[in-house]
């Protein structure tokens, strides 16, 4: 039986056997850490292993994207603390200007298939979406890769899913990511490493993958794995600039657990407050009135799904009881949106432009929500009380441009 | 530093106002994000489940060598270890739960606190049962109602962290 994809990125990283359940010591090719979390992996490095180098600066970076430029004088201070660390231990800072770290790891081609990558984001397995086994972790384990460079892992099972159906607008990989969360709620693929395939999925673009691939956590699942197609990995090797080695599942891949889902023509999906597994179609909540709109975050930040929102708002106006907010998720996206004339349509369309970040989703620069506010997001989460003590629904760049006019849940 | 093997504990079944189990309990549940900025450990107990419908005053009956018992999906959200610092704070000894979020089982396992999955857990214990949890043979006790339910015991790995009192220390 041949390997999936899964177990060969995981062999090339270890010297023990990989077995499912059982413990490896992984060894990663980078480790980073984020003014969340970062602060205290600093704290860990320094109280533990005092006047200690890091295990390789070249393979350690940091990427300030949660509260960017800092809002609180608690963030300015925890970001100096990483500044300070960087210097000393000569490791790159992609700093407040640049985005979301996991964004930015892709765009500087850093994030390449069949690597190993952490960091205090979680969902710094959105890097599936590129072929690498990405985990978010907590800041003593990032503490320990930064001294020693690896990880303990349990083997996790791995679940190939295959999608077959079609994908047609108005629904997007946002409502395809929905969709999956409604069928699998968050007990399914709990701790599990999926891995994707199907007609539906060759045909993404890296920006609807990153979509897809963000959502795995709420799904619970450790990672989700796309194998790369030629489209993604030449934009990977221009960025890398080098030619990149294929790594790829084996035809006859063995899987511990295989579903087929056929999601047929599905509609535009929306999860409720305050889950996102509570998912329903949006025809369902179609005309609830709402308060503002957020669009952005490591799940709908890119280019195209900016030009989604340009092409809806185009010569229109925000409805004037809506708020809305965007934030691109890193530098690059914000310059090709200024240069290309998008930040210009959305801003005559009455929206707020902010600089590149996380946004609303953590304790963000912009996005927070009032007692009774009703807010639609583009983001992965929509937990009681995380963006403030509003209610917020999650859904695609295309529901939530559409709904900003209309100034209630809307479909085009 | 040498660890106890066998724990024993008062249990605190984290259910709703029905009595149910809570399912996929948060990070922001159990420690919201407004108190991440807190960096001393000490501070961290009081704000344990403050934004958990029912338990928001759970720091002031917890007492020390308590053991948590949940349901599914404990830990969903994001990758703050201060969801399982807090724990530690109020100087809880166990967390038993049907299942967790991959990274907060392993934020809980790399502080050294104590993590058991254990499907059965929540329908064999109520609210001040004393449980006594042998971690060698994988066996939690139930001392109040008799019952005894097994769960799959810690790799190697886990016990040495375990018994070194965190990863950082091995």
């Amino acid at each position: 039986m041949g390997e999936n994809l899964l177990k060969k990125i995981l062999k090339a990283h270890t010297k023990d056997e990989v077995k499912v359940g059982e413990i490896i010591w992984l060894e990663l090719d980078i480790i980073t850490a984020r003014d969340f979390g970062g602060p205290n992996v600093v704290k860990n490095f320094r109280k533990a292993y005092p006047d200690q180098k890091v295990v390789d600066n070249k393979r350690i970076f940091f990427t300030f994207d949660c509260n960017a430029p800092a809002t609180t004088i608690k963030y300015a201070e925890n970001q100096q603390i990483c500044r300070n660390f960087a210097k000393d231990q000569g490791i790159k800072v992609f700093d407040v200007n640049r985005g979301i770290g996991t964004h930015v790891m892709i765009e500087e081609g850093l994030a390449l298939p069949g690597r190993t990558m952490v960091g205090t984001d979680s969902h710094f397995n959105i890097l599936g979406s590129v072929g690498v086994f990405g985990i978010g972790m907590g800041d003593i384990d990032i503490a320990f890769a930064f001294r020693y460079g690896k990880i303990w892992l349990e083997v996790p099972e791995s679940v190939k899913i295959t999608i077959k159906g079609n994908l047609k607008y108005p629904a997007t990989s946002k409502d395809l990511a929905l969709y999956l969360l409604k069928e699998f709620s968050t007990a399914k693929l709990l701790g599990k490493s999926i891995e994707f395939f199907g007609p539906v999925i060759e045909k993404l673009k890296l920006y609807e993958r990153i979509t897809l691939a963000s959502m795995a956590t709420e799904m619970g699942a450790v990672i989700s794995l796309i194998p790369p197609d030629n489209s993604v990995v030449s934009y990977l090797e221009e960025r890398a600039k080098k030619e990149l080695p294929t790594i790829m599942p084996d035809n006859d891949a063995q899987y511990e657990e295989e579903i087929e889902i056929d999601i047929g023509e599905i509609e535009p999906m929306i999860a409720c407050p305050y889950k996102p597994d509570n998912v329903v179609s949006v025809k369902e909540v179609e005309g609830r009135p709402i308060d503002s709109v957020f669009i952005g975050s490591c799940t709908n930040g890119r280019v195209e799904d900016y030009k989604m929102v340009a092409e809806i708002v185009k010569g229109k106006k925000v409805a004037s009881s809506v708020m809305a907010k965007v934030v691109p998720a890193t530098k690059e996206v914000f310059n090709q949106l200024l240069k290309d004339g998008t930040i210009d349509i959305l801003n005559d369309a009455g929206m707020i432009i902010s600089n590149p970040g996380c946004g609303g989703c953590a304790e963000g620069q912009i996005g927070m929500t009032g007692t009774g506010e009703v807010q639609l997001s583009t983001s992965n989460r929509n937990f009681k009380g995380k963006q403030g003590k509003g209610e917020t629904y999650l859904v695609s760049p295309v529901i939530a441009a559409i709904s900003a006019l209309k100034g209630e849940i809307s479909l085009p | 530093m040498e660890r106890e093997t066998i724990i024993r504990g008062k249990a605190w079944v984290i259910t709703d106002y029905k009595g149910n189990p809570i399912k996929d309990i948060d990070t922001d549940m159990i420690y919201h994000n407004k108190y991440l900025g807190i960096t001393d450990i000490n501070e961290m107990g009081k704000y344990t489940f403050g934004n958990l419908s029912n338990w928001e005053d759970f720091s002031l009956k917890a007492k020390e060598g308590d053991i948590i018992v949940t349901g599914e999906g404990f830990g969903q959200g994001s990758s703050r270890q201060q969801a399982v610092d807090c724990f530690i704070s109020l100087g809880i000894s166990a967390i038993v739960g049907e299942s967790f979020a991959p990274i907060y089982l392993r934020n809980a396992i790399n502080a050294g606190l104590l993590i058991i999955a254990c499907p059965t857990i929540t329908s064999n214990v109520i609210t001040s049962d004393i449980l006594e949890i042998d971690l060698e043979n994988g066996i939690i006790k139930n001392l109040s109602s008799n019952k005894t339910l097994s769960f799959k015991k810690p790799h190697e790995i886990q016990m040495e962290i375990y018994r070194a009192g965190g990863l950082l220390r091995l």
